[in-house]
C-alpha cells in the first residue's frame, strides 16, 4: 500500500520544527510502524536528506525506548508501542501523522526523539527499596499474600515509554509515578520507606514541570501495559497519608 | 588453514584458586585484597553498559563507596537489553525439595555448555545463584508467587528440577528494573554518575593498564574522555552481527572489540546460540526477530508438510501427508529436544524445500491437536499472552491456523577472554554479563544468562575488583596524555572517513547482507567450504563498505546512521573472527555444528582430546592472521560425556 | 536521608499538585452536600408560599438567640465561600501548570484524538467558569435581586415564580444545571480518585454512583423552574 506521512522534523534542542509530508510507496501490511520508518530513511539517506530520527531499541513492546503520537494517539491506533503497531492497522493511501511525544518535561532533542531523563529523576527520588548487595534475607521470609503480589505486579509492568504524558491533556507524569509508587508500596519490603517514597517523588514529579493530574484518564487509555487508573487513587492515598500522619 | 590464523602460547586463569571446588571462591575473597571504606572515594571505576550485569555492578560499586561513572547508549539506563528476557533466572534454592542443590546446578550447567567451560567459574556461579534470588526480592522485584505466599518455581529447558524464578514473561524487565533502581539510588547519593546516550568508541590503555574510554555523546556528537582506576565493561552481546536476531537494535560488538584492538583477548566468538522458536521473516524489511517462548513446545507439535513446495493451507494437508520429524527422529524427546537439535532439524527440513510461509523459511507449530485435547479455555490459560503476541505481529490467528516458526540467533557465549577475577588480559579492564566469554561453555541453558550477568554484577566482580584497585589510585592523567589524546584522535578520525565516503550504500544495506553471509555459513550448521567463501565475501564486504557507504548528516548532533555506521565497521571485523574461530575448532560442540564432526545419527560430535579448550584469540591488525591463545580446560568433577537425546 | 531534608520534603508536598487537587475535591465534596440540601429546600415550592418562605427565614434564623439574626446563614455562606475560592484557586492554579507543562510551541499539531477521556472531564475546566459565573447571576437574581426580570419581591416566593415565568431566564438555568450535571458527574468520581477510594473493582459502583447523584441534582432543581413555567406552581 502507499501511504502518505507528515512527519515533524526538527533539527535539534532548541530549533523551530514544523511538519514534513513524505510519501512511503509500497508498504507491506506486516511492516511494523517503525519497519515502516525504517523504509523512508532507507530512502532519504540514498537520496542524500537527514533521516528521521527515532528512539527505539527492542522492538518488541518492553525496552520502552519508542513512542511516538500517531494521527494525535500515543502510540497510534492499538493499545501497544509504537514497535509493535502493524501496518495493517492503516488503510492504502491513508495520511499519518507523526509528532514526538509533547510535554515541557519531555523537551524534544531531534525529530521524534525526546529527553526522557524526568522519568529517571523521579525515581532516583525514592523509587527503589533501599537494599544494599548482601544484605537480603532468605527469599522466603516475607510470604507475600498473591493479592498484594499480583497487584504490585500489574503497577511493575510499566515499561517508561511516556505515552501516559504524551496523552494526557496536563502533561502530567503522575500514571508513571504511581505505578512505581503502588509496585513498591503493595509489597512488605517497601513498607519501610511508603511514606517518605510517594513524597519525594510527588515533589521531584512536580519539579520537573508536568502538569498536575485531574483524573481524565487518557493515560490508562494509551497505556501500552495497560497500567491501571487507580494507581494514580494509591499514589493519593498514600501521600495524604503521609502527610496526615506526620510519620516519615 | 594456519594461513588464516597463528599459534601462539597458551595461557593459564591465574588467579583460579586451587582445592575442593567447594571452597575455592571463600579462599579466593579470602585472599583478595581489600580496600578500606575511606580510601575507596579516591578510586574510580567506569562501567560501560547497565544491563543486569552493568547495573548491578554500578550500583553494588557505588553503595561500597567507589565513585562510580555509568554509561549506556539507550537514553535511560532502564532500557539496556536484558530487559527483553522473559523465561526466568535459576537458582539453586532447591525450595521445591526435589533434590537440586548447588552441585547440581553446577554439573547441569557445565553439561550443558558441552563441557567447554570451566569447573571452578560454574561451581561459584551455583553457590552464587541462591543469594541473587535473595538480593532481587529484598529490592522488591516481584517474582511470581503461590497462593500461600511463596515463591515459585518452574522447570526449563530439559532439566529435571524446577529451580527458574520467573515473573511472568517478563522476568529480565522485573530484575533490570530492580537493578535499575538500585543504580538510581546510587545516582542520587552522588556515588554513580550516570551518562546516558553515551557511546564508548574507545578504550585508553595507559603503561598497560585499562584507564578509561573515549564514549561520543550521542546528542551533541562530543567526543569525551573518560579517566578511572579501573574500566569494566558490561557492554552485552554481539547477536547483532547477523543483523537479524533477537537482539535490540542498538547491541552491538563495539565496547569489547575497541577493547580486543587494545590487546584483551577475544575468546570462543564462534559460540552462538540459536533459539528454535522464533516468529519467521515476513520480508526484507524486517528489522528484527522475535522470540516466543520455548514453553510452546510443551503442547504444540512440530511439522511440515512430506511434499516440498507443497502451497496449501495448513488446514487442508492431511494427517497423513504431514511429516511431525521431531517426533519421528527423535521418539524419545520429541518436540521437546534442546535448542540447536530442533533449531538444525528446522533448518535441514527447509533446506529440502520443504519450509512454509513466505520464503520458505519456517515450519508449523501446531496446537490444533492441543485444542482437542486440553479446551480452548485451557490451552489460552496456558500460552494467551504468546499467542496474542504472535497475532499482533503476524496478523494471523493461532487458535486456528497453525503458528509458523523458525530458529533465530539468540545468545552469543562467546566474549572477552577473563580470569576467575573477571578480568581480561589488559590489567585493570574487567568484562561482566554476556560481554565476557562467560560461564555458558559451547551452549547456554535456558535461565541462565540472567544468572550470570547478576552473579557477575553483585557479587563476583564487588569482590575480585578490590583486589586490583588495592594497588591504585594509580597516576593522575589527563586530556594531553599521548595514550588518550591518541584514542580520541583515532575515534575523530574514523567518525570523519564514515561522513566522508559518501558513497552509495546504505548502512543497513551492508549490514543486512554481512547478516546473510553469517547466517549461511556461520549460522547453524558450519562447513569447511563454506567458512572460508565467508571469509573470503566478508573481506569484499568490508572493503566496499569502506568506500561506498553513504553516512548522512554531521558528527555534531544526533545521528543515528553514524553511530551504525560506527557498530556494522566492527561488526565485520568479529564477523570474520567469528568465521575463523568456527573454522579452526573442527568439532561439533553445543551450539556450534560442523557438519564434518557429526555422529552417525546426524548429531553434534565433540573431539576432547583435541579442543577442550578455550580458544582465545589476541587482534594484531584488521585483516591480519589473529593469534590463537589455548587455555585447557580440566574436569574433575564432572565426567565428559557425549550428549544424546534419542 | 536526614530528617530535615524529610520535613522539608513533607512541606514541599504539603503544596504538591496532588494536595492541591485534594483541596479541590474536599471542597468540591462541600459544594456537593451544600446542592443536595439547596436542592431540596427547592423542591419545598410544592408545599406553596408559605412552606418555602418560612423555609427560607427559617434558615436565617437557626441558632438564634445563640447567634446573631442570619449568624448561621453567614457560617455556611463564609464556609461556602471559602470552598469555591479554595476550590476555583486550586482549578485554576493546575490550570496554568497545565499550560506551562506543554507551553506553546510544544502543542501537538495534530488534533488530539481522545481515547477514553468523557466529555464530562475534558469540559471540567470550562465548566467549572459557567458554574461560577453562574452562581454571581443566581445571587444577584435569588437572594439580592438586584436582577429581577419578573418583577422583584421580599418573598423568594414570588422571586422564583416572578422569574421562571420568563422564558430565556428558565434558559440560562436550564443550561447552567447542564453545566452542573457535567461537572458533578465527572466531579464526584473525581474526587474519589483523588482522595485514595478508587480501586479496579470499585470503578463501576463509583461510575454508577456519582452518574446517579448528578442527575439526580440536576433533575431536581431542574423541576422548580419548570414547574413554575408550565404553571404546576403559580
Ligand atoms: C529475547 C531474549 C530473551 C532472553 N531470555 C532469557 C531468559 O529467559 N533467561 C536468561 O537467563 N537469559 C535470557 N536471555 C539472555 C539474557 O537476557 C542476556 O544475556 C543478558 O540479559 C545480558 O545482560 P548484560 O547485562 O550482559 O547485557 P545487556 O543487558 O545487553 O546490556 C548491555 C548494556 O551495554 C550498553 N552498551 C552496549 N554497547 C555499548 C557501547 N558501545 N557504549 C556504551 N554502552 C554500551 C547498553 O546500553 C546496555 O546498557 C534472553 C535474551 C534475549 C535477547
Ligand atoms: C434551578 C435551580 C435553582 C433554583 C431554583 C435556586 C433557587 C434559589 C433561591 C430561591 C435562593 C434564594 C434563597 C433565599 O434567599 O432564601 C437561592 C440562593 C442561592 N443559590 Fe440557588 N437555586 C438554584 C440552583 C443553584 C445552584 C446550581 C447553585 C450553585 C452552584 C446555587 C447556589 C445558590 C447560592 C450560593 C445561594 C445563596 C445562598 C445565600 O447565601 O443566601 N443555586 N437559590
Ligand atoms: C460552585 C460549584 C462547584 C461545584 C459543586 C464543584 C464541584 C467539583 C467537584 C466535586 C470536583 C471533583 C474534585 C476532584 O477531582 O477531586 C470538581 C472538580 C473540578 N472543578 Fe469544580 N465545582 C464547582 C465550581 C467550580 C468552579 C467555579 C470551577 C472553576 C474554575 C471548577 C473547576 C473544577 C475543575 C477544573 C475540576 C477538576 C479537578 C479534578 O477533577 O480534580 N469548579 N468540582
Ligand atoms: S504508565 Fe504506561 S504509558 Fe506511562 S510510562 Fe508506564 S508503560 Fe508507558
Ligand atoms: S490523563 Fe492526565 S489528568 Fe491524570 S488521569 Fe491521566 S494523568
Ligand atoms: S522499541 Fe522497545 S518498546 Fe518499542
Amino acid at each position: 500500500m502507499n501511504i502518505t506521512l507528515r512527519v515533524w522534523r526538527q533539527k535539534g534542542r532548541g530549533d523551530e520544527g514544523r511538519m514534513v509530508t513524505y510519501k512511503v510507496e509500497d508498504v507491506s501490511q506486516d511492516m511494523s510502524f517503525l519497519e515502516m520508518l525504517d523504509v523512508l530513511n532507507e530512502k532519504l539517506t540514498l537520496a542524500g536528506e537527514d533521516p528521521v530520527a527515532f528512539d527505539h531499541d527492542c522492538r518488541e513492546g518492553i525496552c520502552g525506548a519508542c513512542g511516538v503520537v500517531i494521527n494525535g494517539v500515543a502510540h497510534g491506533p492499538e493499545t501497544t508501542t509504537t514497535c509493535q503497531l502493524h501496518m495493517r492497522s492503516f488503510k492504502d493511501g491513508d495520511v499519518i501523522d507523526v509528532e514526538p511525544w509533547r510535554a515541557k518535561a519531555f523537551p524534544v532533542i531531534k525529530d521524534l526523539v525526546v529527553d526522557r531523563g524526568a522519568f529517571d529523576r523521579i525515581i532516583q527520588a525514592g523509587g527503589y527499596i533501599s537494599a544494599p548487595t548482601g544484605t537480603a534475607p532468605d527469599a522466603h521470609a516475607n510470604p507475600i499474600p498473591k493479592a498484594d503480589a499480583d497487584r504490585a505486579f500489574d503497577a511493575a509492568t510499566c515499561i517508561g515509554c511516556g505515552a501516559c504524558v504524551a496523552a494526557c491533556p496536563n502533561a502530567s507524569g503522575m500514571l508513571f509515578t504511581a505505578a512505581k509508587v503502588t509496585h513498591l508500596g503493595m509489597l512488605p519490603q517497601g513498607q519501610p520507606e511508603r511514606a517518605a517514597r510517594v513524597v519525594k517523588m510527588v515533589n521531584q514529579h512536580d519539579e520537573e514541570d508536568f502538569g498536575g493530574c485531574t483524573n481524565i484518564g487518557e493515560c490508562a487509555a494509551v497505556c501500552p501495559k495497560g497500567i491501571p487508573l487507580d494507581t494514580i487513587s494509591q499514589l493519593n492515598k498514600d501521600l495524604l497519608g503521609a502527610l496526615a500522619s506526620g510519620k516519615l | 588453514m594456519t594461513e588464516l590464523y597463528i599459534e601462539g602460547d597458551p595461557i593459564r586463569d591465574e588467579k583460579a584458586p586451587e582445592g575442593p571446588i567447594e571452597q575455592r571462591w571463600d579462599k579466593r575473597r579470602f585472599s583478595a585484597k581489600l580496600v578500606n571504606p575511606a580510601n575507596r572515594r579516591k578510586l574510580s571505576v567506569i562501567i560501560v553498559g547497565t544491563g543486569l550485569a552493568g547495573a548491578s555492578a554500578a550500583a553494588t560499586l557505588g553503595e561500597a563507596g567507589y565513585q562510580v561513572s555509568s554509561f549506556c547508549y539507550q537514553d535511560s539506563p532502564r532500557r539496556a537489553h536484558s530487559i527483553a528476557a522473559q523465561g526466568g533466572i535459576n537458582a539453586a534454592k532447591n525450595y521445591r525439595n526435589d533434590g537440586d542443590s548447588i552441585y547440581r546446578l553446577f554439573y547441569d550447567t557445565v553439561k550443558g555448555g558441552d563441557f567447554r567451560s570451566r569447573e571452578s567459574n560454574v561451581y561459584r556461579l551455583a553457590q552464587v545463584s541462591v543469594e541473587i534470588i535473595d538480593q532481587c526480592v529484598a529490592q522488591g522485584v516481584p517474582f511470581a508467587r503461590e497462593y500461600g505466599g511463596l515463591l515459585d518455581n518452574r522447570s526449563f529447558g530439559g532439566v529435571q528440577v524446577s529451580r527458574t524464578f520467573y515473573a511472568r514473561g517478563q522476568t529480565g524487565q522485573q530484575l533490570l528494573i530492580g537493578a535499575y533502581q538500585a543504580l538510581e539510588r546510587q545516582v542520587a547519593a552522588g556515588t554513580v554518575k550516570m551518562h546516558t546516550r553515551h557511546e564508548m568508541l574507545e578504550l585508553i590503555v595507559v603503561d598497560g593498564r585499562a584507564r578509561g574510554i573515549i564514549a561520543r555523546d550521542m546528542v551533541t556528537g562530543e567526543i569525551e574522555t573518560h579517566f578511572a582506576d579501573a574500566v569494566v565493561l558490561a557492554s552485552g552481546g554481539y547477536g547483532n552481527v547477523f543483523f537479524l536476531s533477537t537482539n535490540a537494535m542498538g547491541c552491538n560488538v563495539t565496547a569489547t572489540w575497541r577493547a580486543h584492538r587494545k590487546g584483551a583477548l577475544f575468546a570462543n566468538p564462534c559460540f552462538t546460540q540459536i533459539h528454535p522458536t522464533c516468529i519467521p521473516v515476513s520480508g526484507d524489511y524486517q528489522s528484527k526477530l522475535t522470540l516466543m517462548s520455548e514453553s510452546l513446545r510443551n503442547d504444540g507439535r512440530i511439522w511440515v508438510p512430506k511434499k516440498a513446495g507443497d502451497q496449501r493451507d495448513p488446514r487442508q494437508i492431511p494427517e497423513d501427508e504431514r511429516d511431525y520429524y521431531l517426533e519421528r527422529i527423535y521418539p524419545s524427546f520429541g518436540n521437546l529436544v534442546p535448542r540447536d537439535i530442533a533449531s538444525r532439524a528446522a533448518k535441514n527440513v527447509c533446506d529440502e524445500g520443504r519450509g512454509v510461509g513466505p520464503g520458505g523459511l519456517g515450519v508449523y507449530l501446531d496446537f490444533a491437536d492441543a485444542i482437542k485435547r486440553m479446551g480452548r479455555p485451557a490451552v489460552e490459560a496456558k500460552y494467551g499472552n504468546l499467542f496474542d503476541m504472535y497475532q499482533r505481529i503476524t496478523g494471523e490467528n493461532p487458535y486456528e491456523v497453525p503458528m509458523r516458526i523458525y530458529p533465530a540467533v539468540h545468545y552469543t557465549m562467546g566474549g572477552l577472554w577473563v580470569d576467575y577475577d573477571l578480568q581480561s588480559t589488559i590489567p585493570g579492564l574487567f568484562v561482566t554479563g554476556e560481554a565476557n566469554f562467560s560461564d555458558h561453555g559451547a551452549n547456554r541453558l535456558g535461565a541462565s544468562a540472567l544468572m550470570q550477568g547478576l552473579a557477575d554484577g553483585y557479587f563476583v566482580l564487588p569482590n575480585t575488583i578490590n583486589d586490583y584497585l588495592a594497588s591504585g589510585p594509580f597516576e593522575k592523567l589527563d586530556e594531553n596524555t599521548p595514550e588518550a589524546k591518541e584514542a580520541a584522535e583515532s575515534v575523530r578520525a574514523r567518525i570523519n572517513k564514515l561522513l566522508s565516503i559518501d558513497g552509495n550504500r546504505t548502512v543497513d544495506s551492508f549490514h543486512r547482507e554481512l547478516g546473510h553471509i553469517m547466517w549461511e555459513y556461520c549460522g547453524m550448521e558450519r562447513t569447511e567450504e563454506g567458512l572460508r567463501k565467508a571469509i573470503e565475501r566478508i573481506r569484499e564486504l568490508r572493503d566496499e563498505f569502506w568506500q561506498n557507504v553513504k553516512v548522512v548528516g554531521t558528527n555534531d548532533e544526533l545521528n543515528q546512521s553514524l553511530e551504525k555506521a560506527g557498530r556494522v565497521a566492527d561488526f565485520f571485523e568479529l564477523a570474520e573472527l567469528m568465521c575463523i574461530d568456527a573454522l579452526h575448532r573442527r568439532e561439533s560442540c553445543g551450539g556450534h555444528f560442523r557438519a564434518e564432526s557429526q555422529t552417525e545419527d546426524g548429531e553434534a560430535l565433540r573431539h576432547d582430546d583435541e579442543f577442550a579448550y578455550v580458544a582465545a584469540w589476541e587482534f594484531t591488525g584488521t585483516g591480519e592472521q589473529p593469534v590463537l591463545h589455548k587455555e585447557n580446560l580440566e574436569y574433575e568433577y564432572v565426567e565428559m560425556k557425549q550428549r544424546s537425546y534419542k | 536521608m536526614a530528617n530535615s531534608t524529610l520535613t522539608k520534603q513533607r512541606s514541599t508536598a504539603f503544596k504538591s499538585t496532588v494536595a492541591l487537587k485534594s483541596a479541590m475535591a474536599v471542597t468540591g465534596g462541600i459544594l456537593v452536600l451544600f446542592l443536595i440540601v439547596h436542592m431540596y429546600g427547592n423542591l419545598m415550592i410544592f408545599g406553596g408560599q408559605e412552606v418555602f418562605d418560612e423555609y427560607s427565614h427559617h434558615i436565617r434564623v437557626i441558632g438564634e438567640p445563640m447567634l446573631p439574626p442570619e449568624g448561621a446563614l453567614w457560617i455556611i455562606r463564609i464556609v461556602l465561600l471559602a470552598s469555591v475560592l479554595i476550590h476555583a484557586y486550586a482549578a485554576f492554579t493546575l490550570w496554568a501548570r497545565a499550560r506551562r507543562a506543554r507551553p506553546a510551541g510544544q502543542r501537538y499539531q495534530t488534533r488530539r484524538k481522545p481515547v477514553q477521556q468523557t466529555y464530562a472531564s475534558r469540559t471540567m475546566r470550562w465548566g467549572g467558569v459557567i458554574l461560577a459565573l453562574f452562581v454571581i447571576y443566581h445571587i444577584l437574581h435569588l437572594t439580592t435581586n438586584n436582577i429581577a426580570p419578573g418583577g422583584a419581591s421580599d418573598s423568594p416566593y414570588e422571586r422564583v415564580v416572578n422569574g421562571f415565568q420568563i422564558w430565556w431566564v428558565l434558559l440560562t438555568y436550564l443550561i447552567a444545571m447542564i453545566a452542573v450535571g457535567f461537572h458533578l458527574r465527572h466531579g464526584i468520581w473525581s474526587a474519589t480518585q483523588t482522595l485514595g477510594a478508587n480501586k479496579a473493582s470499585r470503578q463501576r459502583v463509583l461510575n454508577i454512583t456519582a452518574t446517579a447523584i448528578a442527575l439526580v441534582i440536576t433533575v431536581g432543581f431542574l423541576i422548580p423552574p419548570f414547574s413554575v413555567f408550565f404553571g404546576l406552581v403559580s
